[in-house]
């Protein structure tokens, strides 16, 4: 494969629900290596539903799709694809299953075809760099928000993905949680592309914001991200600023 | 929504390997359902108390269950007696208590506490989590344990949603009451549960396969027999063989 061919492209890609107007209609997307790219755009205007699309979640109604230099259409050409793209759910809740933290982590490795010693050797490493360790037999479900959000995301670390695909990542964390995480990104040595409402996460986060209009990424609008000077009425509280 | 009150403790029986167990239950259970013969009932609570001595496990937190059960029994002692027929115990009027009927109510009760009391010994004092693992490993269908694994970790989730839909509606003044509104609202909110149930199974289900899931399941815990479990084993099964014994003794 060509170092500068596209991993991800999606050529004239539609996609509609039962009954309902097209939610992608006709988009076209390049996403290389080493890219970083925020999407920003209202609701329902198909940002999940394209995660999924690349996913193989759902099948697009016309167009294609070829993602790492090889054409995908049917479920087993996703095998592949999941295994090198790695996708955060907006909701944690569904995405940790297992008991325990550790299980939890470990499936996919598991399945992956990875040994049990190696499995939890990955997963133990994962929780470490995500700063988990010691998490390893906590209950999924007994985890605060914060918590659950980080332990998502060493499940989909740890079977070692070359793209992420992270949806709302930083919904509903608080600003501690959310740094951590912005850390956590800036140390990875992985293209990603992120769904989020939040300026300030994709700014720190991302090297180029996208936004989406009728079914379609709108990629020559990038948004221009600006300082300004605002004033704070309810003392320090409401955000800390970097310095 | 599950506590596991049990679960917790370093008794002899906390410490004997999981897979013992379930088997040593599974079996004492059947032998217990099909013995006949009232000693053999009671060598069986005499034997179910004693692992539940063995345990240590809170005596008031086993009265309570053990209150749930007995309560639908009594609804077979107030019927059984009267309804068995012939021959009657005794006469008082219009009312004959039956004697075979008697005898079967007072067998169901003895049933009833040994299997219960063995299982909260035996099988409520591991995690279920635990339960899950062991019962792969002797080999039930993966398709059984994931389904058990998995109501356990949703049931808190649905619990959840359960109340946030109970919440809205008190929120915004709902009392429940004895009329049509109440009862519609409750169906509004069961209904709505089963909707949300079955669109986050989609949404779990698409988690695990983007992780790779193909419909088979791992498990990481090991468990390790030693030699006091192999002792303890025995005993247990030379206590359900004494059974045995005696119910044949008896039908002899």
């Amino acid at each position: 494969m060509n170092a500068n061919q596209p991993l991800i492209c999606l050529k004239q890609i539609s996609f509609s629900y039962p009954e309902a107007p097209p939610v992608i209609n006709q988009l076209d997307l390049d996403f290389y290596r080493g890219d970083r790219i925020g999407l920003m755009a209202p609701n329902g205007s198909g940002k999940t539903t394209l995660f999924h699309l690349i996913m193989g979640l759902l099948k697009p109604i016309s167009g294609q799709m070829e993602i790492f230099g090889k054409p995908v259409k049917e479920e087993k050409d996703f095998f592949e694809v999941r295994r090198r793209i790695g996708l955060l759910f907006q909701d944690a809740d569904d995405q940790l299953f297992s008991p325990t933290v550790l299980e939890d982590v470990a499936f996919g490795p598991l399945n992956l075809g990875k040994s049990k010693t190696e499995a939890i050797e990955i997963s133990r490493k994962t929780l470490e760099f995500l700063g988990l360790a010691g998490f390893e037999n906590r209950i999924t479900f007994k985890l605060s928000g914060g918590e659950k959000k980080l332990v998502s995301l060493a499940t989909v670390l740890a079977m070692e993905p070359e793209i992420l695909l992270l949806d709302e990542p930083i919904n509903g964390l608080d600003r501690k949680t959310s740094g951590k995480l912005i850390d956590v990104l800036k140390n990875l040595d992985l293209s990603y592309m992120i769904i989020s409402h939040d300026i300030d996460f994709l700014d720190a986060t991302t090297h180029a914001i996208y936004t989406m209009a009728n079914g379609k990424i709108l990629v020559d609008q990038q948004m221009q991200v600006h300082q300004h000077v605002h004033a704070h009425p309810h003392g320090t509280y409401p955000h800390a600023h970097e310095t | 929504m599950i506590n596991e009150p049990f679960a917790a403790g370093n008794s002899l029986i906390h410490n004997l390997d999981p897979r013992i167990r379930v088997g040593l239950a599974s079996v004492y259970c059947f032998v217990i359902a099909l013995a006949k013969h009232t000693p053999v009932l009671l060598a069986a609570i005499v034997i179910s108390l004693s692992l539940i001595f063995i345990t240590r496990v809170n005596p008031r937190e086993i009265a309570r269950r053990l209150v749930i059960v007995n309560v639908l029994i009594f609804l077979l002692w107030a019927v059984l007696p009267l309804t068995y027929g012939d021959p009657a115990l005794f006469r008082a009027g219009p009312f004959s208590i039956s004697g075979p009927g008697t005898k079967l109510a007072a067998q169901i009760t003895l049933k009833c506490n040994a299997i219960l009391l063995a299982f909260i010994a035996l099988i409520a004092t591991m995690p279920l989590v635990t339960l899950g693992h062991a019962l792969n490993r002797l080999r039930v269908p993966a398709k059984i344990v994931l389904l058990l694994l998995m109501t356990y970790r949703y049931v808190f989730v649905i619990e959840q949603e359960y109340h946030r839909l109970l919440r809205a509606a008190r929120i915004r003044g709902f009392r429940p009451g004895t009329n049509l509104h109440t009862y519609k609202t409750y169906a509004y909110v069961v209904g709505m549960l089963f909707v949300r149930a079955a669109a986050r199974a989609e949404r779990v289900n698409q988690a695990m396969r983007c992780r790779g899931f193909n419909g088979k399941f791992y498990t990481l815990q090991q468990f390790e027999t030693v030699r006091h479990d192999w002792i303890l084993a025995t005993i247990i099964t030379a206590m359900i063989i004494c059974l045995l014994f005696l119910e044949w003794s008896h039908r002899a």
